[in-house]
């Protein structure tokens, strides 16, 4: 790594941020959803998977640009949204929240930590599985489950899960 | 502006980006009742505010027309005042008018019920002095009013003419100081004069102390003064006191009771009979009484109407006794007749009997809710019982004219 791991806290100015080459901003949110939409299918073990969060997690954390942070979010959540049986924005509206938000938390943490990286996949995944069942319910008039155990569950599947592919893609950044 | 933009650049995207996407999920989405949302979103946002322009819109013109444009609202408010006051005018108008319809039915009833020929008058004025009892009607002379002449109403005497003029007529009221009449009480037992005294009672003269006279009595014209046709209420004793030398009796004028309009000036006079009852309000069946089967009846006496009391007995002896003496009854050509020996073969003498009397409802009588007696001559039983009480030696009610 071209930084130091060991700053947890740090301000947009004290702290380097990654850049990745522009092919990247395409084809690994295009990954994403092509792996949220054919694995589920063919392994629905591994329909628990959130690629698309995970992906708009990183991308904002890194990017520690919030503007950037929501327009990856509402872009991939809307892409989603599109291969999706649900109306356009549910998912978009969701992911422009947590790319906001991750971003405003990659601005003052250093969100290289992988413990960090840990918690904040488990936050966000289950701030946008809440963020959805609200959206589900105010728009959508659904009556779906509050099943926040398999939402702490998955939660914790995803962050693991998270934690790996943060790993990888940091093999992508333009330093690299 | 600029600047909060710029300071908060991150947070105003945000709140774009979102907003883009629920507007874009309200186009998409539809509520339970089929209606996109972003219809009823918009329906929602801007309800409240065309409810305040339409508030504003509709209180701006109540304001300018119920507040600005006043003129036109009380010109019509005066209209209306002017109109409601027409109004009660012709209703008071109107029911003025009914009043003097139904006086005339009463007057007309009367004028047909009563024998002497009377002509219908309407007060049109008063006396100018603060003492006389006096009025003006509006027949005159050309219509053959003459002074002297009594006016009455259905409820009774009201006074006399004392000056006819071509177009109207004065009368002196029964309650002026200077009226006097004579009147008969309804038993036909007291005489008395009649006298005005300024005040609205009326007062009985020279009626002796011996005689019985009791509150509620009727008393009614006389006849013997030759102005007021005999069988006219006067009215009804209010106050009975003994006096020095005479009882002094106060009357209720009977027809100055309800107010005077209109009169009837009696053109030509004819007597009636003193009704032998009070006439009351409700007419009363009186249900016929029950055959005396012990006494035969008598062929003489066939065809007239049978004796009921005591004192019809003794007027049947007594017109009897005169009738085989020649006597005319009433006139005052001859001496009264010799009834000494009626009292003394009284009791062995029997009644005529008579057939069984029939029915006479008193409800087939006309009623008559003044105490004026029914049209119909029979004998003059009031002055055959005083004649023939004067004959006896006995107090009578006789008076001096």
């Amino acid at each position: 790594m071209a930084y130091s791991s060991g700053r947890m806290l740090l301000s947009q100015s004290d702290g380097p941020v990654s850049r990745f080459r522009a092919w990247v901003f395409i084809v690994v949110p295009l990954l994403a959803i092509l792996f949220q939409v054919y694995v589920p299918l063919f392994f629905p073990v591994l329909s628990f998977l959130e690629m698309p969060l995970l992906v708009v997690v990183y991308l904002s954390l890194t990017q520690r640009s919030q503007v950037g942070g929501l327009f990856t979010g509402a872009l991939i959540g809307l892409a989603q949204d599109s291969l999706s049986k649900n109306p356009l924005g549910m998912f978009g509206i969701c992911k422009t929240l947590v790319g906001y938000f991750a971003a405003s938390v990659g601005v003052h943490f250093n969100v290289d930590n992988t413990v960090i990286r840990l918690f904040l996949s488990f936050l966000f995944y289950f701030f946008h599985q809440t963020l959805y069942w609200v959206m589900q319910r105010m728009l959508l008039a659904q009556q779906p489950p509050f099943d926040y155990q398999s939402w702490l569950l998955f939660g914790a599947l995803n962050a693991v899960v998270g934690v790996f592919l943060f790993h990888f893609l940091d093999k992508l950044r333009a330093a690299a | 502006m600029e600047s909060f933009v710029n300071r908060y650049r991150n947070l105003t995207i945000l709140l774009l980006v979102i907003f883009a996407q629920f507007l874009l999920l309200a186009v998409q989405v539809k509520n339970d009742q089929d209606v996109r949302i972003i219809r009823v979103w918009t329906v929602t946002a801007v309800t409240p505010f065309a409810r305040v322009v339409e508030l504003l819109r509709g209180g701006s013109v109540g304001f300018f027309r119920n507040y600005i444009l006043l003129r036109d609202e009380d010109a019509e408010n005066r209209r209306l005042r002017d109109q409601v006051g027409h109004l009660k005018l012709e209703n008071i108008f109107l029911k003025n008018e009914l009043n003097t319809a139904e006086r005339a039915k009463a007057l007309g009833v009367f004028q047909a019920r009563i024998p002497s020929k009377t002509l219908a008058a309407t007060v049109i004025g008063a006396g100018a002095g603060s003492n006389a009892k006096v009025v003006y009607v509006d027949a005159g002379s050309t219509r053959g009013v003459e002074r002297g002449m009594a006016v009455v109403t259905p409820d009774g005497i009201v006074g006399k003419v004392i000056a006819a003029y071509p177009t109207a007529s004065e009368i002196l009221l029964a309650t002026d100081a200077d009226f006097a009449a004579g009147v008969v009480s309804q038993d036909g037992a007291v005489r008395g004069t009649l006298k005005g005294q300024g005040t609205p009672l009326l007062k009985v003269d020279y009626v002796p102390i011996q005689e019985k006279v009791q509150v509620g009595q009727w008393f009614y014209t006389s006849g013997d003064d030759r102005i007021f046709p005999r069988g006219f209420p006067v009215g009804v004793v209010r106050s009975v006191r003994d006096a020095q030398p005479f009882k002094e009796i106060l009357l209720d004028p009977a027809g100055l009771q309800h107010g005077l309009e209109d009169v009837l000036i009696v053109t030509q006079g004819v007597h009636q009979d003193i009704p032998p009852t009070p006439v009351a309000d409700q007419p009363v069946y009186i249900a016929p009484p029950p055959p005396d089967e012990s006494k035969p009846a008598s062929p003489a006496a066939a065809g007239a109407p049978p004796p009921i009391t005591e004192a019809d007995k003794l007027r049947l002896e007594y017109q009897a006794a005169g009738e085989a003496q020649g006597h005319k009854f009433g006139s005052g050509e001859s001496g009264p007749p010799n009834f000494s020996g009626i009292g003394t073969t009284l009791p062995q003498k029997p009644a005529p009997a008579a057939a069984a009397p029939p029915a006479v409802p008193a409800a087939a009588v006309p009623a008559a809710a003044s105490p004026m007696p029914a049209t119909g001559a029979t004998t003059k039983t009031t002055d055959v019982t005083r004649h023939s009480n004067q004959a006896n030696g006995e107090p009578t009610g006789s008076t001096k004219r």
